[in-house]
This record gives structure tokens, C-alpha cells and sequence, in this order.
């Protein structure tokens, strides 16, 4: 059968392209509801080398989407059920490395297509069917949440037991999210947010305190660390972790950087810290993030918060004004439902 | 009930010397006929997706649902007629002989000819001609349309008014059939497309938002520009 997809030419432009598709293999899934994220505005902004653009383009975008199964050939799912698509594609299995870290997995959106499609084929694995009770729009981040949960769950495995005061910084999304599943999987820890923006602090009212990262106590410590800023400002924002965190703390990066960014390994060394690095996030992460927002359901309300825009998407006009609403904000989640 | 019925009753007198009807030429690796029956059979809701052909390629029809789609018990292969509306009405009798329809049952029409219909549009007919009776699929007319009488301009429509029909055409199965039996001779030989059936009656007819890649490949350039645009995708998959 012929498929349309819908890829990113070159920044800013997306187009219509075909290919066939087997209906007769694996599950066949209309995507539903899709959330933008900054990984796709770089390639859509084209802030991405230009060599890289050369090598990924044409290349459809979003990698956070849920959908509706239209035909499984494993019987594992029914027409109609709603499901999560998991955007990590293993080639093969690894002992020891766990399969979204390994080098031969593909990701969606980034080593080939994302979900801008009419439809799209997946292998079973790389679906969950969602609760019937889930709101579709929190459902559209859930690759977000499960990042979060999969960089928590590390942490988990390898911190101390003295976690009395978690800082986070970062007052985006990413931050956002990353408090809200500390907060949830350790209630009687101090969640300290740091930021840079006050409006955007004052909506995480689930944590315990907020401070501009530049009116920070100077009496202030932490027992672990977790950066969700990116880019050029996550070395200021390591380089405030590390003076700040107490000896034998974890850093957790989350934050992607285009740059390299210089660390102060000195005190690493001094304190004996431990950094850990999470990014791309596998099915039991998604399978623990249904679970969070099932079992916690006071979780909604505030994710609810998080969804600052909900675009209808019915042509390529509809998709480049989302992608420019969504870059002209520095809060919150553009959500697509995809009409297209 | 909701039935599907594609139509590849043409013969392709526009397309060339080719021996076979247009709907039969390849597109990429497979008959075009084949890509749109494909597209249909995503949806469970069809009772039976009726195709129908010329008499005398109904054999081969067959074969090659056969050799293409794997579980295809719900297809069925019927004979086309003269006409697109006689095409219909032979799709509705079977339908009428073999099945038990009430007034809420519903026909989706479709040119076999035009392949890239998107999953949208299907869903987005099955919604309206349930909510409405009758829905077309249309795109906004880009070419100013020019209307001529004896070889001179008569008039010049405004165009935020016109659209360009594509299919489907979607019905409710039991009010087409009587509708069309209300038209006289003159009139149903006026017709050009099944909506008209409607309009002839003053019944409303809906519009669903087509696309304009849901090309109808009807003379051999269209089926050119298709092959490259499959082509050129398969191409930059490969890179």
C-alpha cells in the first residue's frame, strides 16, 4: 500500500513524500496525538551542523506520539485500541548494554522517520496499549515522561541512601517533569528547582522551594544533582551542581548540548561524584511512566499545566505554524492531534 | 453495515495505446488497483469491499488480489457497467440481494485510478455520509474555471465558490438507490458523477477536504508523475 509521509526537506519546508508500506507485516498504527519536541526544532529550525541536515533530510520529525491500532498481524492488539509508540528501534540484542544505548539502534526523528505519517508499521514490541482512562494529550509526552523515568531509575540504582534534598535545574519541560516524578517517587525528599526564568518557577508548586539560579544561598546544599538545561547554559548549570552537592553525590545529565561543554573535574574528583548521562528511554521505562500516572493521578493535573498549546493538524500549513508557535515560547508542550 | 466499492470499471480510452485498462498498470511494484484495495482493507469496518471491473478482466482481477493481499475474504470482484452510475447501481444490487441493509447502511465509492487516497479521507467520509446521508471529497479549485458557450467566454464563476471533485463519494446505500430511481431517463443519463444523483433531488451533499495529491491517474503523464514521486521517495529512504 502506498503511505504518506509527511518529512522535513530542509528546515523550515516540510513535503509530501510516498512509500509503500506492508500491510500484511507487523502492526499497522494511525498516530493520533504528537508533541512537539527540542529536538525536532533543531532539525526544523535548522540549527543542527549543516552536515548533519545533509545527512538526515528528508526525514519526518516527533519521536513523543500516541496512536490507534488499524491492523495487527501478531494478533497481540486489537483494531481501535489506543497505544504508545516507542520511538527506540534495536537492531539486535546486547548482554550487557541495554537497547537504547546501544549504537546499532535506530531512533525515530533522528536515525530515520518519525511518526508524521498517515500510517505507521512498528514491530509489537515497540507498542504499549494505553489504559482507556489515560488523558491523550499527557499521553502524546509520554516518551518525555519515560525519560524521566528511566534517568530516575538509574539514579535510583546507584545513589546513596541520603536523599534529603534533590536540586533539579532547568525550569523547562524537561525540569518540569524531572521534579514532578522526584517529587512523586520521593515524597519525603526536599525538591529544590533552580532557574532562570521566575514566571516558569512559579508554576512548579508541587517542589519545595525555587531559586533564580543567580539568588541562590550561599549557605545552599544539595545531595544529588540532576541538570535539565541543554545547550550552552548546562555548563553554567553543571558548574553550580558541583560546587553545590555534597560529597559522593550523583549528577544526572539530561540536558543535550550542540557543544562541548568543559567541566570542573578537580571537584569531581574531590568529592568523589558520580555523573550519569540518560537520554534515549525503553519500553519498561514507558511501562513505569503508565504506571506513575496511574498510580498518582494527582500527576495530571499538574502535566495538564504543561500542555500551553493543542494544535489541530489538517495540512503542512497547520504543522510549520505549530513549529513556530512552539519555538516562540519557553514553557510548555505543544500538543498535535494529527488530521492530517 | 458499510461497504466499500471500488471502482475500476474504466476501460482507459484516455490512456494511450496500453493494452491494459489504467487501473491495472503499475505503480511502484504493484497495480495500481491493488495499492487502493489495499488502503480499504485497513479498515475492519467493511463488510465487503466490492470491486468492480470490466467483464472481462474479472478473472484476472481476481488473480491478482489473489497474488497481492493476503486475507482477502472480504473482497469481492463484480462486474462493472457501461457507466460510473451503472457501475454503482450494480454494486448496490448485490448488495440489496446478498445482505440485509437498513436505511443506516452506507456505500464509500472510490476511484480505483486514484491510489494516494490518505486513511483521513476514508475515515472522514465513513463520519459525514453517517452524520448526513452524503458527503464528496473536494479541494478548493486553484484554476480559474471559465464557463464557454459557442466558442466565447459566458461566464467567469467565482472561484472561492468551485471545487475540484475527487472520490470518495459516500452514501447511505437505501437512499441513493431510491433517489436514483426518482430521476427520469433524460436525467440519468445526464449524470456524471453520483453526487449529481443528489443534487438533482435537492438533497444536500457534504464536502470532506480531499488532498491535492489524491490524483486521479487517468492520462500517461499522471502515471508518470506518480511513478516518480513513489520513486523519488524510495530513493531518499535509501540514503
Amino acid at each position: 500500500m502506498i503511505n504518506n509521509i509527511y518529512k522535513l526537506k530542509s528546515p523550515k519546508y516540510f513535503e509530501k513524500t510516498y512509500s509503500e508500506l506492508d500491510v500484511d507485516k507487523d502492526v499497522i498504527v494511525r498516530p493520533s496525538y504528537l508533541s512537539i519536541c527540542k529536538a525536532d526544532q533543531r532539525y526544523y529550525q535548522g540549527q543542527r551542523e549543516s552536515k548533519i541536515l545533509d545527512e538526515k533530510l528528508p526525514m519526518a520529525l516527533i519521536h513523543e506520539a500516541i496512536g490507534k491500532i488499524i491492523k495487527d498481524n501478531t494478533e497481540e492488539f486489537k483494531p481501535g485500541d489506543n497505544v504508545v509508540l516507542i520511538p527506540n528501534t534495536p537492531t539486535e540484542e546486547n548482554e550487557y548494554i541495554s537497547l537504547n544505548y546501544l549504537s546499532s539502534s535506530k531512533f525515530r526523528g533522528s536515525g530515520f522517520d518519525g511518526f508524521t505519517s498517515d500510517l505507521v508499521s512498528l514491530k509489537k514490541d515497540r507498542l504499549i496499549k494505553l489504559p482507556s482512562e489515560i488523558n491523550f494529550k499527557i499521553a502524546s509526552f509520554l516518551e518525555l515522561i519515560s525519560v524521566a523515568c528511566h534517568g530516575v531509575s538509574r539514579f535510583k540504582k546507584i545513589a546513596n541512601d541520603k536523599k534529603d534534598i534533590l536540586g533539579v535545574w532547568g525550569d523547562g519541560n524537561l525540569g518540569f517533569i524531572i521534579s514532578l516524578v522526584l517529587k512523586t517517587v520521593f515524597p519525603h525528599s526536599k525538591i529544590i528547582v533552580f532557574g532562570k526564568h521566575i514566571e516558569n518557577l512559579n508554576l512548579f508548586s508541587f517542589v519545595d522551594e525555587t531559586y533564580k539560579v543567580s539568588e541562590i544561598p550561599g549557605d545552599l546544599a544539595i545531595d544529588h544533582g540532576f541538570e535539565c538545561v541543554g545547550s550552552h547554559s548546562s555548563q553554567v548549570a553543571i558548574e553550580q551542581i558541583i560546587s553545590l552537592i555534597n560529597p559522593q553525590g550523583v549528577i544526572s545529565l539530561f540536558g543535550v548540548s550542540e557543544f562541548p561543554v568543559s567541566i570542573n573535574t578537580r571537584l569531581i574528583l574531590e568529592k568523589g561524584l558520580t555523573i550519569l548521562g540518560s537520554s534515549r528511554s525503553e519500553r519498561e521505562d514507558f511501562i513505569e511512566a503508565i504506571n506513575l500516572l496511574k498510580n498518582y493521578p494527582q500527576m495530571i493535573s499538574y502535566l495538564n499545566n504543561l500542555v500551553t498549546d493543542f494544535i489541530e493538524i489538517k495540512n503542512l500549513n497547520d504543522l510549520n505554524n505549530a513549529f513556530n508557535k512552539d519555538n516562540n515560547k519557553s514553557f510548555g508542550k505543544t500538543v498535535l492531534k494529527w488530521e492530517i | 453495515m458499510i461497504f466499500a466499492a471500488i471502482l475500476a470499471g474504466g476501460i482507459g480510452s484516455r490512456m494511450g495505446n496500453n493494452e491494459k485498462p489504467k487501473q491495472f498498470l503499475s505503480l511502484g511494484n504493484k497495480p495500481i488497483l491493488i495499492h487502493t484495495i489495499e488502503k480499504f482493507s485497513l479498515f475492519n469496518n467493511f463488510e465487503k469491499i466490492l470491486v468492480l471491473t470490466p467483464k472481462d478482466y474479472i478473472s484476472h482481477t481476481n488473480d491478482l488480489i489473489d497474488k497481492h493481499i493476503e486475507n482477502n475474504e472480504k473482497i469481492i470482484v463484480l462486474e462493472g457497467g457501461n457507466l460510473r452510475n451503472d457501475t454503482i447501481m450494480n454494486g448496490i444490487s448485490y448488495i440489496k440481494e446478498n445482505f440485509n441493509i437498513d436505511d443506516e447502511s452506507l456505500i464509500v465509492t472510490h476511484d480505483a485510478v486514484r491510489p494516494f487516497l490518505t486513511y483521513k479521507i476514508i475515515e472522514d467520509n465513513i463520519t459525514f455520509a453517517k452524520k448526513y446521508g452524503a458527503c464528496d471529497t473536494v479541494i478548493p479549485a486553484t484554476d480559474t474555471i471559465v464557463e464557454a458557450d459557442g466558442g466565447k467566454v459566458s461566464a467567469i464563476p467565482k472561484r472561492d465558490n468551485l471545487y475540484q471533485g475527487q472520490t470518495p463519494q459516500s452514501f447511505k446505500i437505501n437512499k441513493l438507490d431510491s433517489l436514483y430511481n426518482n430521476l427520469s431517463l433524460d436525467e440519468k443519463n445526464s449524470l456524471t458523477d453520483a453526487c449529481k444523483i443528489f443534487v438533482l433531488n435537492n438533497e444536500d451533499v457534504y464536502l470532506v477536504d480531499g488532498d491535492e495529491t489524491n490524483i486521479k491517474i487517468t492520462h500517461p503523464y499522471d502515471l508518470q508523475v506518480a511513478n516518480v514521486i513513489l520513486n523519488e521517495t524510495v530513493l531518499n529512504n535509501d540514503k
